[in-house]
């Protein structure tokens, strides 16, 4: 069966001449890029190409891209290293309920260890948050503000320009965790006023275990692990060599595809949330209805559980998820669901669908005849009444 | 890949796909519900009883692919049993005419044999007023 794949906010294919670049590499270039012979010369040539490309992408100077391995670990060290940074002098962080877990999470733990003040600021029922929130939430002793840039389960976008804004008046950080946004948004660090952005490879068509920290020049930041040095003391470990080859050339690829390719995908966004709306016409769409990633339509269809939509979808060839996952015995609806409000019930229902480069018009048009038939099933066998 | 076929057997999945027996009957002689409070899943059951058999059952269930499953084969089980027959129903029994769950997904097993038992006491009560 011909499968068609809906879940690009989870994962994109590797492009194939990202793919080929890293093979290249792995087979031809076996050296350790701190090594000072021809060897490593050669990884370490990579590994600065590489640097310009990413800074490139976003208007950054390349001394100010710190690779990772990942959006995860791009996170961890915005928030511990500033916090390391600032430790006695600030330790507020100041972040909103819809960040992934890598925020969250790590403002908690550094909470829990008596590290870190965390506020959580509330969003709207669109997903946003209120820059005038992020101002009353700043305090003297605040170190950094974490909002993300796109949502990854509804696709809302955040104000970061304004709240940037906010915080440099301030002087305090601002981290955005960018990971949906780069690759399918203009990002220029020359014009935001962002001085912490994480980037990850696998959202672009770039390879898994890779990503990078943007850390604008000045700001204050402190290393998270120890050993070797590189990455100038603020990321030590030997290289991924291939994989940052990989992110870079996958950088480079989506600024040249962006601008078409964001408007392409727009449109089949549009066509998807249209043609959901016109079969079942009291789906809700989460997220905001209109700033939202160019890539995303997700809803929640009462009567459904997210699980069953998910399962029978794959059924009929389509891959999508849901953020409300259930393991029976923990299941919640994701927490970003709840932040906007929606009834426990009702979030449930959730379905993520995000489209990519390799998606046509006839993928969407096959994906909303088969939800349409799903929906209908699971609302049959729930008895849920449908309404006009 | 890991796809719902290796999830789910391929019974479970006919039973998502071509629920049997949903809906509700008008006229019951017994209503059974059960819920699993972690997940949010639900279940009723009504059922009508004549000359001691279970002639007649519907389920509903919000859930996911294991509790429509797990509700669906239900009926087709205790569907024409003795009403004291189908009371000895286990999850047991529907995870083996499912050809298994996924472990943690068993609990929706449990869930369906709730609502059975709830409308089968249900009936009894009934009958003997």
């Amino acid at each position: 069966m011909r499968r068609v794949y809906l879940d690009h906010a989870a994962t994109t294919p590797v492009d194939p001449e990202v793919a080929e670049l890293m093979a290249q590499v792995l087979r031809e270039v076996p050296g350790n890029p701190s090594s000072i012979y021809a060897e490593g010369r050669r990884a370490r040539a990579l590994v600065d190409r590489a640097r310009g490309e990413v800074a490139g992408a976003i208007g950054a100077d390349p001394a100010e891209i710190v690779f990772t391995s990942g959006g995860t670990e791009a996170d961890n060290l915005a928030l511990r290293g500033v916090l390391k940074a600032r430790e006695g002098e600030a330790d507020g962080i100041v972040t909103t309920a819809i960040e992934h877990h890598a925020v969250l999470d790590t403002a908690h733990d550094l909470e829990a260890h008596g590290q870190a003040r965390v506020t959580v600021l509330l969003v709207d029922r669109t997903g946003r948050v209120s820059p005038d929130a992020v101002r009353a939430a700043l305090d003297d002793r605040t170190a950094i503000v974490s909002v993300m840039h796109g949502n990854n389960e509804i696709g809302t976008l955040q104000p970061i320009g304004l709240i940037g804004a906010i915080c440099r008046e301030r002087g305090i950080a601002f981290h955005s965790d960018a990971v949906q946004t780069v690759g399918a948004l203009d990002i220029d660090v020359r014009a935001l006023p962002v001085d912490l952005l994480s980037v990850n490879a696998h959202k672009f068509y770039g390879p898994k275990g890779v990503g990078a920290l943007y850390v604008r020049r000045g700001t204050r930041i402190a290393t998270v692990q120890t050993g070797g040095g590189q990455e100038k003391g603020r990321r030590t470990g030997t290289e991924n060599v291939a994989g940052i080859a990989g992110l870079g050339a996958a950088m480079r690829i989506a600024a040249t595809k962006r601008v078409a390719e964001s408007a392409r995908q727009a449109r089949l966004r549009d066509a998807l949330i249209a043609g959901i709306r016109r079969t079942i016409p009291d789906a809700t769409l989460t997220g905001h209805p209109s700033d939202r990633l160019p890539n995303n339509a997700s809803f929640c269809f009462s009567g459904t559980q997210g699980e069953a939509l998910v399962v029978s979808l794959d059924l009929e060839g389509f891959s999508a998820s849901s953020g409300s996952a259930c393991t029976s015995g923990d299941t919640e609806p994701s927490h970003v669901l709840l932040a906007l409000g929606l009834e426990r019930e009702l979030a449930q229902g959730s379905l993520r669908l995000t489209v990519g480069r390799d998606t046509t018009d006839a993928d969407v048009e096959a994906l909303v005849a088969a939800l349409a038939r799903i929906v209908a099933r699971l609302r049959a066998a729930s008895g849920t009444p449908v309404p006009a | 890949m890991q796809t719902a076929e290796d999830a789910y057997s391929a019974a479970a999945l006919d039973h998502l796909t071509r629920p049997r027996n949903p809906g509700t009957l008008a006229e019951p002689s017994g209503t059974g519900a059960d819920a699993n409070p972690s997940c949010g899943d639900r279940t009723t059951i009504t059922l009508r009883v004549d000359g001691g058999r279970i002639a007649e059952m519907r389920f509903r269930t919000f859930g996911c692919t294991a509790a429509i499953a797990a509700a669906s084969v239900l009926t087709e089980l205790a569907g024409g049993l003795p009403v004291d027959e189908a009371a000895q129903l286990e999850p047991a029994d529907i995870l083996n005419a499912l050809g298994g769950l996924p472990p943690r997904k068993e609990p929706c097993a449990l869930m369906a044999i709730g609502a059975l038992r709830a409308a089968l006491i249900d009936a009894r009560v009934r009958a003997s007023t």
